[in-house]
């Protein structure tokens, strides 16, 4: 029973980090960069929630839609003003780049909130089902079952409409895309767009959980997404969605049945394991290599 | 066979020149800030700051080593820091009553430290190195995550009874007069600060060294070959795993002589200090000096480490505007117009001169 | 060669660019120029750790402005930012020299003061540490308690102090709770110096601990495995020696599984009830050691409090109330003594020594507070217990 509901609690955190991992894996899919600001805008997500409901008064879904909105238009935003003018540069300075976004965030949400941690309102009710001595609360509960939700759209957003294909088709050959009639820097935009808002998303589930609203609030989630969309093979949704859930369950098993102290450490080790045996990730494509 | 009279062969040929230029460059600004330093004209934030910029150059050096000239993304520089800083930390302490001589305990500390890093980097090498591209990049991080992890749970103690060592949990009970190396996530307090701007500059002097002649060794034209064109590398027979083997221990080696000066500048560490985030700027330094350009790197590093002090007056906006200028950097120096216009200006002045 | 050419070219433009702005400096806060006496401090202005430097830069400037608009002894304070890194806060520690300061407020957290420790010693300059907590601070040789600086001063509490303190206090209260669980901060020292010193006082009280858990930066917000298996391991008490940041996570948590046990903290959990947001009913029943607290209903206190307010728009926590109280004790310390502006910092360091260890002086985190000769404070923490969203006195 008790490896039940450590289970179950590994699926809650997994399933963030899935959420937060798709928005890396799309990006990196389609513009080929790490981008390294994911975790920041998951913190502005935060924010933004943060004070639609506690200073606005807005209710749950309504502060959640805006949220979504305001790191829409942020992804886009940077994207169009630190990523684009780097299209033709070298995926070093891109990288480079984004470190500076993510510094830039971080500082401008100190500057503007200050750095005291605020606590994010109990959007969703404490207790929840308890059966066979097993208790499930309804915050794990909502985050696995949004998680599966947004999986499930974007998986046939991306396979089922035009604007999916055409992203798909620019992942593929940039080259091709383009002469097929894809405007390759739209594509961009767009993702850049659906990943921010994935993040939006992401910051709400994230609070719910665990409470604390400051502007770090992303780096250590973003990191951790990042190594979940790098466990199922980068530029794969299902894989990040996988990593996701495997690097949570991975995660709190460790700590429950292991060391706390070494949970990190465990985690990084299993997926170097991965890594070696499988050196694309769990649902990556092996690339051929030509000369 | 008549050979050119004139200048040597150091200060004419291409191949020798940018060596020349990265020797020339650290020796100058040495005798400077030496002279500087006896005058009394640099100030107490300056001195403070010579060592650790040493440091940083001399990781960084290393870094470029493996991401400019060898192609390979590397996130965990910071633990090879960490793994030689904590070597030489514990090193130091330890002898501090067998060997009084300063000198002698930091030249044993640093080369330990730079071995001690060294089998870390041979080790970590095996499994990363099989790796490509952006895989390799996670897994250095991973890596460098679990260094970390590991050296925040070790605790290691000397007292009159020899030493004594623990794991996770610290068990480490000492006599009284003991002295506690390594305390687990609590680092290292006490330290004797025994690291000189001086040993730092030789460091740096010799990093160069060992990087500019491998760069223009057999091997570091193969690892040049490898990282352009794998597969045509491997056509000819060049073994690929060996070489860029040979530079990831080279560059974690001089990481962790620098970490090793930096332990012992500083009276107390701890291992949170040498995390991803100091990777990433040790990384920040290598691409905006340029890859595979060692000048470059240690004067992107100088200007780096100086830009949030001299940022100091603007208060709380210091980080914000560091932010602004790391982006704009990179937007400028890869922006066509800014660099045509550069090129048109350098064409001209060159002109002048020439002219 | 032609990119990396440019490079140099761009940042040389940068660094001649912030050179310019750094000439256009402006000092630090309040004093007349000349005559005033300059405090120098440093601490976390940004990164993670930013909330607690901010605070004591607040209080300590407020104190600064109180006891100059008095007309007496003048000060001036410069405050430079550390990012609570031990390389910072040497550079900043320069950055202070340079601008001669004559006494200091050393740095706000731990590490980055023990690294400065031995500079101010080597220096000469007086300084007292509002909440740098570690024994590292104050001593050479920390693990001993040997080898005290002599110059260094604390005002808070050394961590070992509140391990004892604490354990003493449940031993003689079982009421609280029996079976004591502790989860800690393993990567921060002031979490795990409170809770080594607590430990071995705990064994020699005969407190049965039957959970301990730790967590780290990393992974400082899921507590289910922590908080389930102290439910698992029978635990009716769990001693939190950590900042109410993660604490509040763990009231929340432990509020969802429907585990209520009793929580008991130290000065580190001053500040939950102000947390914005937070559900102070969450807190309710929470026994906390703290030497301050912002409800207290003396003059000085509320008087504090509310200035803290109106300039910061924020309640003042146990990092202000410390910082506040230094500048006063320096003040105190400077009049005693007869120190004026145009003395040497070192002449200075050698009245405020002798000053500090024999004063006694009266703030807002004790009454009749004194120092030993190797900087320690001496003052006695107060138990209260959280009702009605408020700080209630415990009386023993």
């Amino acid at each position: 029973m008790d490896f039940l509901s450590y289970l179950i609690n590994g699926l809650g955190l997994g399933s963030v980090y899935a959420i937060i991992a798709l928005g890396y894996t799309m990006v990196y899919g389609i513009a080929k960069m790490l981008n390294f600001a994911h975790g920041d805008v998951i913190m502005i997500g935060a924010y933004v929630a943060f004070f639609s409901i506690s200073d606005l008064g807005l209710p749950l879904i309504p502060a959640v839609l805006l949220s979504v909105a305001v790191c829409t238009l942020l992804g886009v935003l940077i994207e169009r003003l630190a990523y684009k003018p780097l299209r033709s540069a070298s995926a070093l300075s891109v990288l480079i780049t984004a470190i500076g976004v993510s510094y830039f965030l971080q500082n401008a949400a100190q500057l503007l909130w200050s750095s005291s941690t605020k606590v994010f309102p109990g959007v969703i009710p404490s207790g929840g089902i308890t059966w066979n001595g097993l208790t499930v609360s309804w915050v794990t509960m909502i985050t696995i079952s949004v998680c599966l939700v947004v999986m499930t759209v974007l998986i046939l957003f991306i396979n089922y409409t035009k604007t999916g294909r055409a992203m798909r088709a620019c992942s593929e050959d940039k080259g091709a895309a383009t002469l097929m009639g894809i405007s390759v820097n739209r594509m961009i935009s767009i993702t850049f767009a659906i990943g921010s808002g994935l993040a939006a998303f992401a910051s709400v589930l994230l609070c719910a959980t665990y409470p604390s609203v400051n502007p770090t609030l992303g780096a250590m989630p973003g990191i951790k997404a990042f190594t979940a969309a790098v466990f199922g093979g980068i530029g794969s949704i299902p894989g990040a969605f996988l990593g996701g859930l495997l690097l949570g369950v991975i995660e709190i098993l460790a700590r429950a049945y292991i060391s706390t102290q070494l949970s990190d450490a465990i985690v990084f080790a299993v997926l170097i394991l991965i890594l070696l045996i499988k050196p694309t990730g769990l649902l990556g494509k092996k690339l051929r290599e030509k000369v | 066979m008549k050979k050119k009279i004139g200048l040597p062969a150091f200060l004419t040929d291409r191949k020798y020149r940018s060596r020349t230029t990265s020797f020339a460059f650290v020796i100058f600004g040495w005798v400077i800030l030496e002279i500087m330093m006896n005058t009394g004209s640099l100030s107490s934030l300056f001195t403070s700051l010579l060592v650790p910029v040493c440091c940083y150059i001399v990781a960084a050096i290393g870094l470029n080593l493996n991401v400019g000239i060898s192609g390979e993304l590397n996130l965990g520089q910071a633990c090879f820091m960490s793994v030689g800083a904590f070597t030489a930390v514990c090193l130091s302490g330890s002898l501090a009553q067998t060997i009084p001589s300063p000198v002698i305990r930091l030249i044993l500390s640093l080369f330990a430290g730079a071995f001690v890093a060294a089998v870390f980097g041979a080790l970590i090498g095996i499994p990363v190195l099989k790796l490509e591209g952006d895989y390799l990049a996670i897994v250095t991080l991973a890596f460098g995550q679990i260094v970390k992890s590991l050296i925040t749970n070790t605790f290691f103690g000397i007292d009159d009874a020899g030493f004594h060592f623990s794991f996770v949990e610290n068990k480490v009970e000492l006599m009284p007069g003991g002295k506690m190396l390594l305390n687990g996530p609590m680092g290292a307090t006490g330290t004797e600060r025994i690291s000189n701007f001086t040993t730092g500059i030789i460091l740096i002097l010799i990093s160069l060294l060992v990087v500019f002649h491998l760069i223009y060794s057999r091997s570091g034209r193969a690892i040049m070959a490898a990282r352009d064109n794998r597969i045509a590398a491997e056509s000819v027979g060049i073994g690929i795993f060996r070489t860029k083997m040979l530079s990831f221990v080279i560059s974690s080696c001089l990481a962790g002589a620098a970490g090793a000066l930096y332990g012992l500048n500083y009276s107390t560490l701890v291992p949170a200090k040498f995390d991803f985030n100091t990777s990433i700027l040790l990384l920040v330094y290598v691409v905006l000096g340029g890859l595979g350009n060692m000048t470059g790197t240690i004067i992107a590093t100088v200007v780096l480490v100086l830009l949030p002090e001299l940022l100091r007056s603007m208060q709380d906006y210091r980080m914000l505007i560091y932010a602004i200028v790391l982006i704009l950097i990179m937007l400028l120096t890869n922006n066509e117009t800014v660099r045509t216009a550069l090129q048109r200006i350098r064409r001209k002045v060159r002109g002048k001169t020439n002219g | 060669m032609k990119n990396k050419n440019l490079m140099r070219r761009v940042a040389a433009v940068a660094v001649a660019a912030a050179m310019t702005a750094s000439l256009t400096a402006c000092g630090g806060a309040g004093g007349k120029g000349g005559n005033a006496i300059k405090i120098g401090a440093s601490g976390p202005l940004t990164g993670p750790a930013a909330v607690y430097g901010t605070a004591v830069k607040a209080a300590a400037e407020m104190a600064v402005e109180e006891i100059n608009a008095k007309g007496g002894l003048q000060f001036t304070l410069d405050f430079e930012d550390d990012t609570h890194d031990a390389e910072k806060a040497v550079t900043a520690y320069g950055v202070l020299k340079d601008w001669g300061m004559q006494v200091s407020l050393a740095t706000v957290t731990s590490s980055p003061g023990a690294a400065v420790a031995p500079m101010y010693r080597d220096d000469h300059i007086f300084a007292i540490t509002p909440s740098g907590s570690s024994l590292a601070i104050i001593y050479e040789d920390p693990d001993n308690a040997a080898n005290p600086y002599g110059n260094m001063f604390q005002m808070c509490f050394t961590d070992p102090n509140q391990g004892v303190a604490s354990a003493d206090y449940l031993a003689a209260h079982p009421a609280l709770g029996t079976q004591v669980a502790i989860i800690y901060k393993n990567d921060d020292n002031y979490s795990s110096g409170i809770y080594n010193k607590f430990k071995s006082q705990a064994a020699t009280k005969g407190l049965s601990i039957v959970y301990e858990g730790t967590f780290d930066d990393s992974n400082a917000s899921d507590f289910t495995v922590q908080l389930k298996k102290a439910q698992d391991a029978g635990a009716d008490l769990i001693f939190l020696p950590i900042y109410y940041d993660p604490a509040s996570l763990i009231l929340t948590q432990a509020n969802q599984m429907g585990y209520a046990p009793t929580f008991f903290g130290v000065d580190g959990m001053d500040g939950i009830l102000t947390l914005e947001g937070f559900d102070t009913s969450l807190a309710e029943g929470v026994y906390l050691l703290t030497p301050f607290s912002a409800d207290a209903s003396d003059d000085l206190t509320k008087n504090f409090t509310a200035n803290y307010k109106a300039k910061m728009n924020d309640i003042p926590n146990q990092f202000a109330a410390d910082a506040y109280d230094c500048v006063y004790a320096i003040a105190q310390a400077c009049e005693a003594a007869g120190v004026t502006a145009d003395m040497s910092a070192t002449d200075i360091c050698d009245k405020l020594t002798t000053q500090f260890s024999s004063m006694t002086f009266n703030g807002l985190t004790g009454q009749n507070v004194t120092w030993s000769q190797s900087g320690e404070v001496s003052k006695s923490p107060k138990a209260v217990v959280i009702q009605n969203g408020v700080y209630v006195g415990v009386e023993d």
